[in-house]
C-alpha cells in the first residue's frame, strides 16, 4: 500500500449529507473485475446528464474544482453498501483525503486500506471550511498526518484525531495481511482449539 | 461480570490482542459473491498466497445473475465474465460454490441460513453490507470491503477495533398487517441513517421474541441502514428449531451439545450496553419511505413531508433534494401515490414467509392495469417451496412475473431495472437515488404492502385489506 504522510491540494466542496456509495459509484460499474480505472465512474449519475455530457449543476464539475485532491463533504459520507469500488473511484479521480463530520463505518475502513485518509472534524469546523472554500476560489489545504494537523495559507489550523494504529499503517504504508501473518502461530494455536461449528 | 451477547462472541474469537491495536478475530464463516471478490483473488494470486480455510468459505452468484429462465444464456458479457471469474477462482482455490445451475443458488444472505451455515455464536463476514442479516441467529455478522475479503481469505482472521453496544428493546406486539419490515423502517426513521454508526445493535424485547427466524432476519438485515456495524438477536427455541435438520447444522448428539452452548449466549441479566432505547410497537402503522434514504419514512396514513417544517438545515436541504428526485409534492397523502412497478424480493424480504404473506393479499385479485409487478424468490429453494405450495400460480394468475432467484431489482445490476421516473413499491432495503435504475423512484415497504399496492395501483393501508 502506498503511504500517506503529508498532502497538499485543492479542496472541492460537496455540501450534501448522507452521500451514499450508490452515488459515489453506481452499480453498473461494479461488474468490472479490476481494482483501478474507476475515475470516470465516480459520481456518474450526478456528474453526467442522460446524453453523457457533464452536468453543469454538479459541484465537482465546476472549473474551480478541476484537479482537486481533498474532498470536503457533509455528515455520514459513504453510507450504504460495502463496495470498496467507492474509495477506488475517489482515489482514481485524484482524491487523497476526505474531510467530513462523520463517515459510515465500512467506507471509513475501506479508505485506509487504499492509502487514503478520511478525516473527521466537528460539524462547526466543517461548516467553517465550507465557508472558506466558498469564499476563496482555488482554496488549498495541507494535511499532515504525522502532526495530525490541517493547515491553510489563510491561517486555518485544525487538529484531527486518528486511531494510532491506523495512523502508523498509513504513514508506513503497511500491508495488513503481512502484519497478520507475523502472528501466524497464534492463528494456528487458535485453530487447534476452536469450537467446531460444522455438520457432524 | 455479566456480559452481552456481543461480548461473549467477541471474546471467544480473539486470536491476538495487543494494546493500542485492533484485535485480531477469527472468522468462522466467510461468504463470497461475484461482485466484491475478483480483485481480492487477484491480489492473493499476485502475492502467491493461498486461501487458508476454503472449508470455512462458501461462494454463490447472486448480484448480477439474470432472473429469467436459467436455461437461457447470459447476454451481458461483463456480467458473464464476473460470474465465470468466480467459478474459476473457486476452482483454483478449492472453495465450494453454489453456482448458477445449483439447486441451492440464491442470495448469499438467504442461502447461508437456509442451508444451516449460519449458526449462533459464530463470526460471519461477507463483502456485502447486508451480512448483518445473519445476526438474527445470535451470530456476529458484518459486511467488509474487498481488501478485507482478501485478508480473510489469506488468514481467516480480521483486524477489528471493538465496536460499542446498543440495545434496542422492542416492547408490545405488532398489530395485524404490521410486519418486521415496518418495525425496522420505523427504527431507522427514529434513530436516523447514522443513528447506530459505530455500534453493534442487539434487538430484544417481547416483539422480537415473538418473531419467526425469517422476521428476525428482516430486522437484522437493515441494521446497516441505520449505520450499525452489525445487528444481533439472542438465540432461543425459535432459533434452535429453525436450525434442526438443516444440511450444515450439527446432527444428533452434536446438535444437543451445540444447543447447550447456544443457550449460554444470550446477554446476561444486568449486562451493560453503551446505549439503550426502548420503543413500543403496539400502535405501529405500516411504513412507507418517501425519500432517498431509508430514514426518510412515514406512516402509510401520513403525507409527504414538508421540508420547510424541518429545523436542521442539512436535513431540510436533503429533504428538498429528495422530493425533487422523487417527483413528490409536500403534503401529498401517501395513499394518493400511484405506482408503476412492484418488486417483491431482495435479501430483506424474499423468503418463503414473505411470499406466503404477499400471496394471501393478491389471491384471487389482479395487478392494477398499468402496473408491472414481479416476484423474485431469494433462493432456488425458496422458489421450489413456493411452487410446491402453489404460490407461483397465485402470483401468476394475478399478473405478477415469477422469476428465478437473485438480487435482481434490489440493485439493478442485472437487466431488471426501473426506467427513469418510474415509481416502485419495493420490498428491498435501499431507496437511494438510482438504486433500482437511473432516475427510478423507490418506496420501501413490507411484502404485504407491496402486494396490496400492486393490486390497488397505489399505496393502501394493508390493515384494511379485504
Ligand atoms: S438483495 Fe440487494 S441488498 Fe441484498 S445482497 Fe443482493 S443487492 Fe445486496
Amino acid at each position: 500500500m502506498k503511504p500517506f504522510i503529508k498532502h497538499e491540494g485543492l479542496v472541492a466542496a460537496l455540501d450534501r449529507v448522507n452521500v451514499d456509495t450508490d452515488q459515489i459509484i453506481p452499480k453498473q460499474f461494479l461488474k468490472r473485475i479490476e481494482r483501478t480505472g474507476f475515475a470516470d465512474c465516480l459520481f456518474f449519475d450526478w456528474r453526467f446528464l442522460a446524453d453523457g455530457t457533464p452536468n453543469p449543476e454538479f459541484e465537482l464539475n465546476q472549473s474551480r474544482y478541476i484537479g482537486a485532491s481533498i474532498l470536503l463533504a457533509g455528515a455520514n459520507f459513504g453510507c450504504g453498501s460495502s463496495r470498496e469500488h467507492a474509495p477506488w473511484a475517489l482515489n482514481d479521480y485524484g482524491f487523497r483525503a476526505i474531510i467530513a463530520p462523520s463517515f459510515a463505518d465500512i467506507f471509513f475502513n475501506n479508505c485506509f486500506k487504499n492509502g487514503m485518509l478520511p478525516i473527521r472534524l466537528s460539524e462547526v469546523e466543517v461548516r467553517d471550511l465550507f465557508r472558506r472554500v466558498a469564499e476563496n476560489e482555488g482554496y488549498r489545504l495541507t494535511v499532515d498526518l504525522s502532526e495530525q494537523m490541517i493547515t491553510g495559507d489563510d491561517g486555518v489550523e485544525l487538529h484531527f484525531d486518528i486511531d494510532p494504529f491506523r495512523k502508523q499503517c498509513l504513514l508506513e504504508g503497511l500491508d495488513d495481511i503481512g502484519l497478520t501473518l507475523q502472528v501466524e502461530d497464534r492463528i494456528s494455536a487458535y485453530e487447534s482449539h476452536r469450537r467446531n461449528f460444522g455438520a457432524a | 461480570m455479566p456480559k452481552t451477547l456481543f461480548e461473549k462472541i467477541w471474546e471467544d474469537h480473539i486470536v491476538h490482542d495487543e494494546p493500542g491495536k485492533p484485535a485480531l478475530i477469527y472468522i468462522d464463516c466467510h461468504l463470497v459473491h461475484e461482485v466484491t471478490s475478483p480483485q481480492a483473488f487477484d491480489a492473493l494470486r499476485l502475492a502467491g498466497r493461498r486461501v487458508r480455510r476454503p472449508d470455512l468459505t462458501l461462494a454463490t452468484v447472486d448480484h448480477n445473475v439474470p432472473t429469467w429462465s436459467r436455461s437461457l444464456p447470459i447476454t451481458d458479457e461483463i456480467s458473464l465474465k464476473q460470474i465465470t471469474r468466480l467459478e474459476t477462482n473457486c476452482r483454483e482455490f478449492g472453495i465450494p460454490l453454489f453456482g448458477l445451475d445449483s439447486p441451492q443458488q440464491g442470495i448469499v444472505h438467504v442461502i447461508g441460513p437456509e442451508l444451516g451455515f449460519t449458526q449462533p455464536g459464530m463470526t460471519i463476514v461477507c463483502g456485502d453490507s447486508h451480512t448483518s442479516t445473519h445476526g438474527a441467529f445470535g451470530a456476529l455478522a458484518f459486511g467488509i470491503g474487498t481488501s478485507e475479503v482478501e485478508h480473510v481469505l489469506a488468514t481467516q482472521c480480521l483486524l477489528q477495533s471493538r465496536p460499542s453496544t446498543f440495545r434496542i428493546n422492542v416492547e408490545g406486539g405488532l398489530p395485524n398487517g404490521v410486519t418486521a419490515k415496518d418495525l425496522i423502517l420505523y427504527i431507522i426513521r427514529t434513530i436516523g441513517t447514522d443513528g447506530a454508526t459505530g455500534f453493534v445493535v442487539e434487538y430484544s424485547g417481547e416483539a422480537i421474541r415473538r418473531m419467526s427466524m425469517e422476521e428476525r432476519m428482516t430486522v437484522c438485515n437493515m441494521s446497516i441502514e441505520a449505520g450499525a456495524r452489525a445487528g444481533m438477536i439472542a438465540p432461543d427455541e425459535t432459533t434452535f428449531s429453525y436450525l434442526q435438520g438443516r444440511p450444515q447444522a450439527p446432527k444428533g448428539a452434536a446438535f444437543d451439545e451445540a444447543v447447550a452452548y447456544w443457550k449460554t449466549l444470550p446477554s446476561d441479566e444486568g449486562a451493560a450496553f453503551d446505549r439503550e432505547l426502548t420503543i413500543d410497537v403496539s400502535d405501529l402503522a405500516p411504513q412507507v419511505s418517501w425519500g432517498t434514504n431509508p430514514g426518510m419514512v412515514t406512516d402509510v396514513t401520513g403525507s409527504v413531508i414538508d421540508p420547510d417544517a424541518i429545523s436542521d438545515e442539512n436535513e431540510r436541504r436533503a429533504a428538498r433534494r429528495a422530493l425533487e428526485y422523487m417527483g413528490l409534492q409536500p403534503g401529498t397523502r401517501i395513499e394518493d401515490l400511484q405506482i408503476d412497478r412492484v418488486f417483491i424480493g431482495s435479501c430483506t424480504n424474499s423468503r418463503i414467509e414473505d411470499l406466503r404473506a404477499a400471496a394471501r393479499i393478491v389471491n384471487g385479485k389482479s395487478v392494477a392495469s398499468g402496473v408491472s409487478a414481479m416476484v423474485v424468490p431469494g433462493s432456488q429453494q425458496v422458489k421450489v417451496q413456493a411452487e410446491l405450495e402453489g404460490l407461483d400460480r397465485v402470483f401468476r394468475d394475478a399478473g405478477f412475473d415469477w422469476r428465478e432467484s437473485g438480487c435482481s431489482m434490489c440493485l439493478g445490476m442485472n437487466p431488471d431495472i426501473l426506467r427513469p421516473g418510474e415509481r416502485c413499491a419495493s420490498t428491498s432495503n435501499r431507496n437511494f437515488e438510482g438504486r433500482q435504475g437511473a432516475g427510478g423512484r423507490t418506496h420501501l415497504v413490507s411484502p404485504i404492502m407491496a402486494a396490496a399496492a400492486a393490486v390497488a395501483g397505489r399505496f393502501v393501508d394493508v390493515r384494511n385489506w379485504e
